[in-house]
């Protein structure tokens, strides 16, 4: 426990919490990003995954749109320590993307068109626990909230779904990326409040 | 354990107790406060610093604010907007008082920072208490005794809402090299010429710098602001890597 702020009190105590420690709940859905948004046109878009030997796979926004969609109800989690309940996302599940990919890899670097990079481990984008998604609450994604397609890994840090995404590059090596460089977890697991280096 | 791993791991970043030591109000809704935090490592202009509070019963909550000055030995200052369904700013700025200990984390942030030693052109887009880590560049610039042109352009609802207006005004005279210009969006002071508006296209350019002249920009900001400006900066011409942001959420 913490030193006390003599007359702070705080919200009311919810009993049952589905919310990470240090987090809030809003039903806003606040935009947190470096710099301004990109506009990507969808004839130009594409999604490359490059594996560790520089071996590329492509996906045309048609071709994305080609594949099984999955249509995820998740809770988010700002490192700005806003939470947000139940929302509804449609996309393309990377264990579609990775399937018959040969990798020996076992992080990966999601790259966003603007520049913006992010380190996760390879197995975090497996099992049903990663998209690349198109559609927020049954239309089109925001620009702002990164659309034409963004990276969704909610059971990490939202910093680490990387908005306006572009590809991942599968690494033998963890290496940081943006917000990793300036200071943020590496692997940034809000259950155990892993917002900074060394957390 | 590769060797980069080894060559990032870093010490977590402490809780420190801080004691508030003055208040500053700087508009009805928005006040100052000046913090003393032994141990504080120092930070750059544009950081920012988690603060928690702890109740009786071991409760807490933490939110982000911008540092408002430049690194000044043990000494920090935040700005606060109150919020009036918030959790946590209405607390520093109703109940909390001189020598009342909370805890402070940081510095945070790499990006949205200046450094002094920088020579480009700064021109720093403000909306509302998104002035605040702008303010900290300003500062941080007079301490430094930098040259280093530099524009802010400040967007505010009404006169009442400007935030730091009596040193802005005095730095707008004495600190060479720094232009201030307002955008009122509801009311504008007597005499001011035009309408009250939302920032636009006329206000970036008439108070930025030319792209060939390859500014840092810095917008601060709610969201829809940020965007708006940033987009404008884009369309004028700026290369996407020479405009910071950092929006603002609902942060209570």
């Amino acid at each position: 426990m913490g030193i006390v702020s003599p007359g702070f009190q705080g919200r009311p105590r919810s009993s049952a919490s589905d919310l990470p420690p240090g987090q809030y709940l809003t039903e806003d859905f606040p935009v947190l990003s470096a710099g301004p948004t990109p506009r990507v046109p969808l004839d130009t878009w594409e999604f490359v995954l490059t594996g560790e030997t520089g071996a590329e796979y492509r996906w045309s926004w048609d071709e994305m749109m080609g594949l099984p969609q999955d249509t995820p109800t998740v809770d988010l989690h700002c490192v700005t320590r806003w939470s947000k309940f139940g929302t509804t996302w449609q996309g393309v599940s990377l264990d579609t993307l990775l399937d018959g990919v040969d990798t020996d890899a076992r992080y990966a670097l999601a790259h966003s068109y603007g520049g913006y990079t992010t380190n996760l481990p390879l197995d975090d984008l497996r099992g049903g626990r990663a998209w690349v998604v198109h559609t927020y609450d049954g239309g089109p994604l925001p620009a702002e909230h990164g659309g034409p397609a963004r990276l969704l890994v909610p059971h990490l840090y939202l910093w680490k779904s990387a908005k306006w995404v572009h590809g991942i590059r599968l690494l033998v090596e963890d290496r940081p990326g943006f917000w990793e460089t300036a200071g943020y977890h590496d692997y940034g697991d809000p259950w155990r409040e892993q917002r900074y280096q060394g957390d | 354990m590769t060797a980069q791993a080894q060559g990032r791991r870093v010490a977590p970043l402490m809780w420190r107790v801080a004691r508030l030591v003055e208040r500053r109000i700087e508009t009805p809704t928005a006040q100052t406060l000046v913090l003393d935090v032994p141990g504080w490592p120092g930070h750059l202009p544009g950081q920012h610093v988690d603060l928690r509070l702890t109740a009786e019963d071991g409760y807490q909550a933490a939110r982000s604010y911008s540092l408002a000055g430049p690194a000044d030995g043990e000494r920090i200052e935040v700005t606060v907007q109150r919020v009036n369904d918030g959790e946590v700013s209405p607390y520093l700025t109703d109940t909390y008082a001189e020598g009342d200990p909370l805890e402070v984390r940081g510095p945070v942030g790499g990006w949205f920072v200046w450094r002094t030693d920088g020579t480009a052109p700064v021109l720093l887009v403000g909306g509302g208490s998104g002035v605040v880590p702008l303010m900290a560049m300003i500062r941080a610039r007079r301490a430094a005794g930098s040259r280093t042109p530099f524009r802010l352009v400040y967007s505010v609802r009404t006169p009442d809402d400007v935030i730091y207006a009596d040193e802005l005004r005095r730095r707008a005279r004495d600190d060479q090299g720094l232009d201030v210009a307002y955008v009122y969006t509801r009311s504008a002071p007597e005499g001011w010429r035009g309408e009250p508006h939302r920032i636009g296209l006329a206000d970036v350019n008439s108070h930025g710098w030319p792209p060939d002249l390859e500014p840092l920009c810095y917008v601060c900001g709610p969201t829809g602001f940020v965007e708006t400006v940033a987009d404008l900066l884009v369309g004028l011409g700026h290369p996407t890597r020479r405009v910071r942001t950092e929006r603002f959420g609902p942060t209570g």
